[in-house]
């Protein structure tokens, strides 16, 4: 199956977008290159900013060209972007309201045995407590596309954390079901509800199928949404489930499993087992050898749901 | 003189094997910064595996802590460690051996990889000793890249307002960073004149890779008093070999089988140069 990384295609739809419009400015952090945004800053350099390492002053910047018009993109890696600028994401962006897009590249694990400094864990939990803060996951290139177009249309703040890896497709060229901040579901059934979000979400289709062999029935759904969180679809899918399982690439605090837990617990409490990554510096390896390590794989995930139900 | 300009290409090779078998390494910088490293661990400061839990030793902290390789190859020549298990293991699965300085090995003083911590760590490492009235000296190697984050500047506007003559920075003025020629990317060509308006000494270190330049800076670095002292060390990127030098795709890369004949031939040839006590 092809493979492709999801920060290929943001590139991609600005470079589209930037064609258009003159008003699109992308920032790097002397990151265009791990961004794969070495393209854009070649085609459309009077639309390029290059600030140097300085996460800080990328997103001041960024914040002020957008006050003045501009549709910004600071692109940098997502461990740097959402902890060494927080208060210029929280100040500067969220708080007035600018017309800044976050793009957090290479997030999670994904930068393996570089370590903790260069891992983004917290990332959810600090940027959906931001108020006026967006907060995006995708799980593929097919959603990621789709997910930056519906962005490019509005003036908002947002923060999209994208891996660096290529990972498979989970949607089908031209069968794309997506609807802006409603969770994609994937599967339906009546045992298990498993909510992932982005890598997270290829295990999750993975344990449905093993599930589906020992007659489990299972929905997955796919929470690219993680704020404005799409309430509905959890509560429909805690309503018809014996257990939940939340799945993603985060610290087990403030993330995917505390936001459902949240909305189940005050709408339809049921059984909810987070799985995420531990509140530790994660083992050393790839990104694939620390997921199976914690489980955060089909059959870790399948194991779950077995022995909770 | 000899010995250590001998050694810091001895580290270099350990380098090598480390980067080869981890599959893993920013390379460019660990060459420039080899020298710098090596004249600190083995003539200028006391550091040792023996001395590690005495409060009054020099501190040292790697803010450019891409450059891991390069100091493990000093660390374990010190005796921190085994640097046959270091080449085996970097950056594989479960190693300690990550691929940035972890204070979970011996001899390491902090964690680092994020750039534009270590000169403000270092400040407070400085300024806790001018509170106990102990006379170590603190050091950190910076890269020039690194330099644009701002919370250097807050050290260094820190360091000389407090007078912090116990602290030495180095700066390892290679003039490439990952996307390409560092004045392009984000100037600094007015270094001199910005630390120095920051209250700092400077020295200029014609060839930072050349061992008795920066041991005659070092030396002059401990009899200023009442400033902190940088040295700008201008050093060469992936220096020992033509294959790696100054050239900004070499910030991170493991050579191929071709390239990585030339690099060690290359690597001895320099060695044995400086052994014959010719001019490398
Ligand atoms: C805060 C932060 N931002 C970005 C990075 C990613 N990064 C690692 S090395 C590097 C370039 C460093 O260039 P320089 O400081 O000149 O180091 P050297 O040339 O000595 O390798 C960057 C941007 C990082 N480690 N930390
Ligand atoms: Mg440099």
């Amino acid at each position: 199956m092809a493979k492709t990384a999801n920060k290929q295609v943001i590139c991609d739809v600005l470079l589209e977008a930037a064609k258009q419009d003159k008003d699109i400015v992308a920032l790097c952090s002397d990151s265009r290159g791990s961004a794969s945004f070495t393209s854009f800053a070649d085609i459309y350099p009077e639309q390029f900013v290059e600030v140097g390492i300085a996460e800080q002053n990328l997103v001041s910047i960024a914040a002020g060209l957008a006050r003045c018009g501009k549709k910004t993109y600071a692109v940098s890696p997502a461990s740097f972007l959402s902890t060494r600028s927080y208060e210029q994401c929280k100040v500067d962006v969220a708080y007035s309201d600018t017309n800044v897009k976050l793009i957090g590249i290479s997030g999670g694990v994904s930068y393996g045995a570089l370590g903790m400094s260069h891992h983004s864990a917290q990332d959810i939990a600090a940027m959906a407590s931001v108020p006026n803060m967006r907060v995006y996951l995708p799980s593929d290139q097919l959603q990621t596309r789709k997910l930056m177009q519906e962005l490019l249309k509005d003036n908002k703040p947002a923060y999209i954390r994208v891996g660096r890896n290529a990972v498979e497709d989970i949607y089908q060229e031209g069968n794309i079901p997506f609807e802006m901040d409603k969770a994609t579901v994937i599967t339906e059934g009546n045992d298990v509800a498993i909510i992932a979000c982005g890598e997270m979400v290829k295990p999750a289709i993975d344990a449905a199928a093993i599930l589906k062999e020992k007659g489990v029935s299972t929905t997955v759904i796919d929470m690219y949404c993680i704020k404005p969180l799409d309430e509905e679809t959890i509560i429909k899918a805690a309503s018809n489930a014996k257990l939940i399982i939340t799945v993603e690439e985060h610290s087990p605090f403030g993330g995917l499993g505390s936001m459902v837990s949240q909305v189940a617990g005050n709408h339809c409490p049921k059984k909810i087992i987070t799985m995420a990554l531990p509140d530790a510096p994660v083992i050393s390896g790839t990104s694939k050898e620390v997921f199976d390590y914690y489980g955060l794989n089909g059959n870790g995930i399948a194991k779950k749901a077995l022995e909770n139900l | 003189m000899k010995d250590l300009a001998v050694l810091a290409y001895e580290l270099r090779e350990d380098v090598v094997d480390m980067i080869v078998e981890g599959g893993a390494g920013h390379i460019g910088g660990d060459m420039s910064v080899m020298e710098i490293l090596t004249e600190l661990y083995f003539d200028q400061m006391n550091i040792s595996p023996q001395n590690m839990d005495d409060p009054k030793r020099d501190k040292f902290v790697m803010s450019k802590g891409h450059s891991v390789e390069a100091y493990y190859a000093v660390l374990a020549r010190k005796g921190f460690f085994d640097i046959q298990e270091v080449i085996a293991q970097f950056s594989k699965f479960g190693s300690k051996y990550i691929g940035h300085p972890n204070n979970k090995l011996p001899g390491i003083e902090m964690n680092s990889g994020s750039l534009g911590h270590g000169l403000p760590v270092c400040v407070g490492m400085a300024l806790a000793g001018k509170m106990d009235g102990q006379d170590y000296r603190v050091y950190t190697v910076m890269g020039d890249g690194e330099l644009a984050e701002g919370s250097v500047w807050e050290g260094a506007m820190a360091a000389g307002h407090y007078k912090l003559d116990n602290l030495c920075a180095v700066v390892d003025r290679n003039r490439l960073q990952i996307s390409g020629n560092t004045e392009e990317v984000m100037g600094h060509d007015d270094l001199h004149q910005r630390f120095h308006s920051f209250g700092w000494h400077v020295i200029d270190v014609e060839d930072g890779n050349d061992i008795g330049q920066l041991k005659e800076a070092f030396d002059t670095a401990k009899t200023i008093k009442e400033k902190p002292t940088v040295l700008i060390a201008n050093t060469i990127k992936g220096k020992g070999s033509k294959v790696m030098e100054d050239k900004a795709s070499w910030h991170h890369k493991v050579p191929k089988e071709e390239e990585l004949e030339q690099i060690k031939k290359d690597l001895k040839e320099k060695k044995e140069a400086l052994q014959n006590g010719k001019n490398s």
